[in-house]
């Protein structure tokens, strides 16, 4: 019974407007969502009993410089066997999001990593500390723009 | 009474039964856990900013290094993900050759947890049995790539190098002596009193917790979810393959050690299928060693023996990935340690690591 994915798009659109909630050109498997709508749609993704999203495969940040850091978190349903990616465009500058490890527990630990190596700052999250780097490393090493002696650029 | 105070354990990050340097800060009442809190990132080796600045070709190679028990799904899942962007397919002789990488693999993998793990439970012997089998099978790996851990096999578009009959003839003699010693390894273990005490109701895993955490492979089958990508989103050739998913309902340790036996089995199974229908022909296409990709994004994951492994490829179109993401099922693994060592004993720390398979590498990238 699993869904395709523009049967979800459309059961998400009966809920959010189809003008915000729009399809990514880059990625066929992903929805585009703006920032403040992020964690309802994900609240809605879990709690719906048509999507029935119960597991988290993981979240991760993609950088765009200058301005664009996209956010994606990709989420399955082991009851229906479908899944779906969202995508949040963030302002580089300054990138925040609410946390999902109040509803998916390895949310946690991806949030952590996605502020170590990429400096999104998630609102609510229960221990947001390094992860991989270590506490007082300073910078984003995954930016593109991060500069350290140990990273050498290929010549072309 | 006596007033009893809680203190703090460091275990790790050099301790030998944490697979690799993982360290948990672990409050203790006594003998019991109170609170453990896992710290990975001192294998951190920035592979995915590696990634980043190298051709599509030369990541393969530290794809390897992900996950030394299998370097064979690593490279996989990552080749795959470029292959669909790149829209490449590779020749059914290059996908069954693949198949019978990663079920050999399978089979090197959890025949070196096998061993670790009777070891971590203080038993020695089968650790002895386990290594000599799975030094024939990397003997095979090395017959087909030159290499016996980290193989750099599975490019863009096929495999490094076809494989003779004389591998294929080597499988077949393996798979003939070493399945009848699977029921040898299980009565080494499943009749000794001792393991069952040590192991049976030990760590229980309920299956909402499972899916809550993102549990996967046969840690998450061991309690009760028939969850397995071969099954659910077929890759390369196992559609027209027939075999079985494993599933046990107890959760505990005991229940996580019996769906590895049984998969071991089922790995054996697929083998020999692969062997009858193995097609001739090429099993590569030529590309370009430095092969463009066009624009994209795409997210592709397999069954590594650990569990869900995938990869998040983002190209911007040129020779190089923008963004490579590993999604690797030790990460998720460690976090549940959290959740499932309060209340047990110390030398149950061990037993509960052990069972659920966790490898440090591939945690830390």
């Amino acid at each position: 019974m699993a869904l395709k994915f523009p049967e979800i798009r459309d059961r998400i659109r009966q809920v959010f407007p189809s003008q915000i909630v729009v399809e990514d050109l880059e990625n066929s498997d992903c929805l585009v969502v703006p920032e403040g709508l992020y964690r309802r749609v994900a609240e809605f993704l879990k709690s719906d009993e048509e999507l029935c999203f119960d597991y988290l495969e993981f979240q991760t940040c993609t950088d765009h410089p200058p301005e664009l850091l996209d956010f994606v978190a990709y989420f399955r349903s082991i009851e229906k066997g479908h899944r779906i990616g969202l995508k949040v465009k963030l302002n580089r500058q300054h990138p925040a999001l609410p946390s999902l490890s109040d509803l998916w527990a390895n949310a946690d630990w991806n949030e952590r990593e996605v502020f170590d190596l990429f400096g999104v700052v998630f609102h609510d999250h229960p221990d947001l500390r390094r992860l991989m780097m270590p506490e007082d490393w300073s910078g984003h090493p995954l930016r593109k723009d991060y500069l350290h002696p140990n990273v050498v650029k290929r010549p072309d | 009474m006596l007033a009893t105070e809680e203190f703090e354990l460091n275990m790790g990050p050099q301790h030998p039964s944490t697979h690799g340097v993982l360290r948990m800060v672990l409050k203790m009442d006594g003998e019991r856990v109170v609170t453990c809190d896992p710290i990975v990132g001192y294998l951190h080796r920035s592979i995915e900013k590696m990634a980043e600045n190298r051709t599509f070709t030369q990541v393969i190679p530290v794809t390897d290094r992900l996950d030394y028990c299998t370097s064979m799904t690593s490279n996989y899942v990552y080749v795959l993900a470029v292959e669909e962007l790149a829209d490449v397919t590779p020749p059914a002789r290059g996908e069954y050759i693949r198949v019978i990488m990663t079920e050999l693999n399978r089979i090197a993998s959890h025949l070196l947890w096998y061993g670790t793990f009777c070891l971590e439970i203080g038993a020695t012997t089968p650790f002895l049995y386990a290594f000599a089998d799975r030094e024939k099978v990397l003997d095979l790996f090395e017959m087909a790539s030159g290499a016996r851990l980290l193989y750099n096999f599975i490019r863009i578009g096929g495999v490094g190098r076809d494989i003779g009959q004389k591998f294929l003839d080597g499988m077949m003699e393996f798979l003939d002596g070493w399945e009848p010693r699977i029921p040898m390894y299980e009565a080494l273990l499943d009749e000794n009193p001792i393991f069952y005490n040590r192991t049976k109701g030990v760590g229980y895993l309920s299956p909402e917790k499972a899916k809550f955490y993102g549990v996967s492979g046969p840690n998450i089958r061991a309690s009760g979810i028939p969850m397995d990508i071969r099954k659910d989103k077929p890759f390369a050739v196992y559609e027209d393959l027939k075999f079985e998913i494993p599933v046990f309902e107890e959760g505990d340790v005991f229940a996580r050690y019996r769906a590895r036996m049984e998969e071991l089995r089922q790995s054996a199974l697929i083998l020999r299928q692969c062997f009858e229908k193995i097609p001739g022909g090429p099993a590569t296409i030529p590309l370009n060693y430095r092969i463009k990709v066009p624009e994209g994004e795409t997210y592709q994951h397999i069954e590594s023996p650990r569990g869900d492994i995938g990869c998040y490829l983002v190209s911007r179109g040129g020779d190089m990935p923008w963004r490579c993401k590993f999604r690797t099922p030790s990460f998720v693994h460690i976090q549940i340690f959290r959740d499932l060592l309060p209340g047990v004993l110390i030398p149950d720390i061990m037993a509960i690591c052990a069972s659920f398979d966790i490898v440090l590498p591939e945690t830390d990238r």
